[in-house]
């Protein structure tokens, strides 16, 4: 069994009244694809939103790559190695295919003003650097063709496909996706499972949120449930597809 | 346009075109003074710094996306430190050398000072801080007379040093080898030098990774942050420098009038700098500097042009120049935003953002 990357302990996480999260605990093993399902408002992506820094926990913590996760700055987060796409895409609509990925370099560059304004040869090669990574993830994740296009004219699919890019130029251990295949056809989806793989065959692990239930299914290796801010089991799909809580929470209460 | 752009991929005409301008700007001052005399010499001196001035407000406002209303405060930070360590005020007169750096340094940390309680606004509620940190400035520099005298209040500070180049003061003409070099020509060569720097300085911030991480915070904060993004640094690095700009442009202003008093650092001056990087297409540098040239010539010409035209045509002044002035300065706007929603010279960017659809 492989090492663990992320190890959450007991999150909380509550807006005035409503628990959104209660302690929820669960692992991800490095170089798996995990899923996190669960019904609407489950609290699936309030725990993406603590993940990566957006939200701080009202307890528990977060173990990640062996070092507790301080969660408190997004770009804290980015630094350590998370990267993450948004439920609704957001990208940098009025900037280019290539420079949304080139923004996603930043955290790993360090040009500062006086780089810039002087031009050294040290600013020089990162730049020419961060060109060239922008330009091969253009081509893993299929786009680039549209590279010198504005983010907000590409197609939704390809839009999807760019944040999925410009999240993997952060150089992540681990890769957040928030519904990446919602609004997505069949073709659209089947390809993105393959880019999916493509990621886990690369060594970086992925945390998944998704409604596609096909989609989890064949995708990931080890899945766990929300319902009502509380994880209600984590398994392997085919052991969770056939939890009576799980369909409980999808379906209802038994009617009989 | 399309043949501006056309340019850029033929460097011969590259070269050509930038050397044919480079003569245009060196003889300027002598065609415009011959021209037109000293007045409008004086008023491109001021259309320079205000250029300076329209290119650091670009950054906070084109670049970062913060909508900046106190501009001007830089500007008078700038203005009275060179006018404090450079008149009689406390018989300090030391080089602009050491001013203008000293100035540019610390209007950048009013920059930071205004940035650091305001990283959470934006937009309107950030506007409205803003403006009231450029009147809280100009009212401290009305108030700093007593108890202890530091800025001479309403009166301002007169009598400062003019600027002096290795010993050369250029308040008076300057002879060259036998030639003599009118005062404002001198000003006009030291600003333009400077406006040039800071065209570079601006350009080569752009296409960095600063320059980038200031746009991806315009365009979403959130995702900006999540690409790891620190944005706070950022945003306040944009205050920080957009001020220093000002600073500097600040500093050749007192050495140029030779006097500063609270009375130029009003809202209408931010409000002024703000149309200049509006108009003339945020975010876009040339653009921006089109913008300081032309809403700092034509008021002029409307307010020199506005009494003879009338009398020629009416036989007498039918309307105040100085309010048919600001009632055409208001319609330009107008009109502008109407049909040039981008501004007059937007950038590629910008333009496509405003026409939508495919690009």
């Amino acid at each position: 069994m492989s090492a663990l990357l992320l190890e959450a302990r007991n999150i909380a996480k509550h807006f005035g009244g409503v628990k959104a999260l209660r302690d929820v605990s669960l692992t991800i093993r490095e170089g798996e694809i995990y899923g996190l399902i669960g019904p609407n408002g489950a609290g699936k992506t309030t725990f993406f939103n603590v993940l990566t820094g957006l939200y701080t926990p009202d307890g528990g913590d977060l173990v990640f790559a062996g070092q507790k996760l301080v969660a408190s700055a997004p770009h804290k987060a980015a630094q350590r190695g998370i990267a993450r796409t948004f439920q609704n895409i957001r990208l940098f609509g009025n900037m280019t295919a290539m420079e949304n990925i080139m923004v996603g370099r930043h955290v790993r560059t360090s040009a500062g003003v006086i780089g810039a304004v002087l031009h050294d040869r040290r600013t020089c090669a990162e730049e020419a650097a961060i060109r060239r990574r922008a330009e091969e993830l253009l081509h893993y994740v299929d786009i680039a063709d549209r590279a010198d296009d504005l983010a907000r004219n590409l197609s939704y699919g390809d839009q999807r496909r760019l944040e999925i890019a410009r999240a993997l130029a952060t150089d992540p251990k681990l890769l957040a996706l928030d519904e990446p295949a919602a609004g997505m056809n069949g073709t659209e989806t089947a390809e993105l499972r393959v880019l999916i793989e493509g990621i886990r065959a690369d060594g970086i692990t992925v945390l998944l949120i998704e409604h596609d239930v096909k989609l989890v299914m064949g995708l990931c290796d080890r899945v766990a449930v929300l319902d009502y801010g509380a994880k209600i089991c984590e398994d392997v799909p085919a052991v969770v597809q056939h939890d009576p809580r799980v369909i409980e929470a999808y379906l209802g209460g038994a009617v009989a | 346009m399309m043949r501006f752009e056309a340019l850029r991929h033929d460097k011969r005409a590259a070269i050509a075109a930038t050397v044919l301008i480079g003569i245009l700007l060196a003889v300027a001052p002598f065609l415009i003074g011959s021209a037109a005399g000293s007045t409008w010499l004086r008023i491109v001196d001021f259309a320079l710094l205000y250029i300076m001035l329209a290119l650091g407000l670009n950054i906070v406002v084109g670049f970062a996306g913060l909508l900046d209303m106190g501009y001007i405060a830089f500007y008078a930070v700038g203005a009275y430190m060179y006018a404090l360590l450079a008149s009689p005020q406390f018989g300090l007169h030391l080089p602009m050398w050491a001013i203008l750096p000293a100035g540019a340094a610390v209007a950048g940390i009013f920059g930071v000072l205004l940035g650091a309680p305001t990283l959470r606004l934006r937009g309107d509620y950030l506007a409205i801080v803003t403006l009231g940190f450029g009147e809280i400035i100009r009212i401290f520099l009305n108030n700093l007379n007593a108890p202890v005298n530091i800025t001479n209040g309403p009166q301002g500070i007169s009598g400062i040093d003019p600027i002096r180049i290795g010993g050369v003061s250029l308040s008076k003409p300057i002879d060259l080898f036998g030639f003599t070099l009118p005062s404002l020509h001198a000003y006009y060569y030291l600003f333009l030098a400077l406006a040039l720097a800071i065209v570079f300085v601006t350009i080569r911030l752009e296409n960095s990774r600063i320059g980038r991480a200031w746009v991806a915070i315009r365009e979403d904060e959130i995702a900006a942050k999540a690409c790891g993004i620190n944005t706070r640094n950022i945003k306040l690095l944009a205050f920080a420098m957009g001020a220093s700009f000002g600073g500097v442009a600040g500093g050749l202003f007192a050495g140029f009038q030779a006097f500063v008093s609270p009375e130029s650092f009003s809202l209408m001056e931010s409000v002024m700098v703000l149309c200049m990087v509006v108009l003339g297409g945020m975010g876009n540098i040339p653009g921006v500097i089109l913008g300081g040239i032309l809403l700092t010539i034509l008021p002029e010409l409307f307010r020199h042009g506005a009494g003879p035209v009338q009398q020629a045509v009416f036989g007498k002044i039918l309307l105040d120049p100085e309010a048919l002035r600001m009632l055409l300065f208001g319609l330009a706007l107008i009109v502008v935003m109407l049909y040039r929603p981008a501004g007059l010279w937007p950038s590629t960017r910008r333009r496509r953002e405003f026409k939508g659809g495919a690009a």
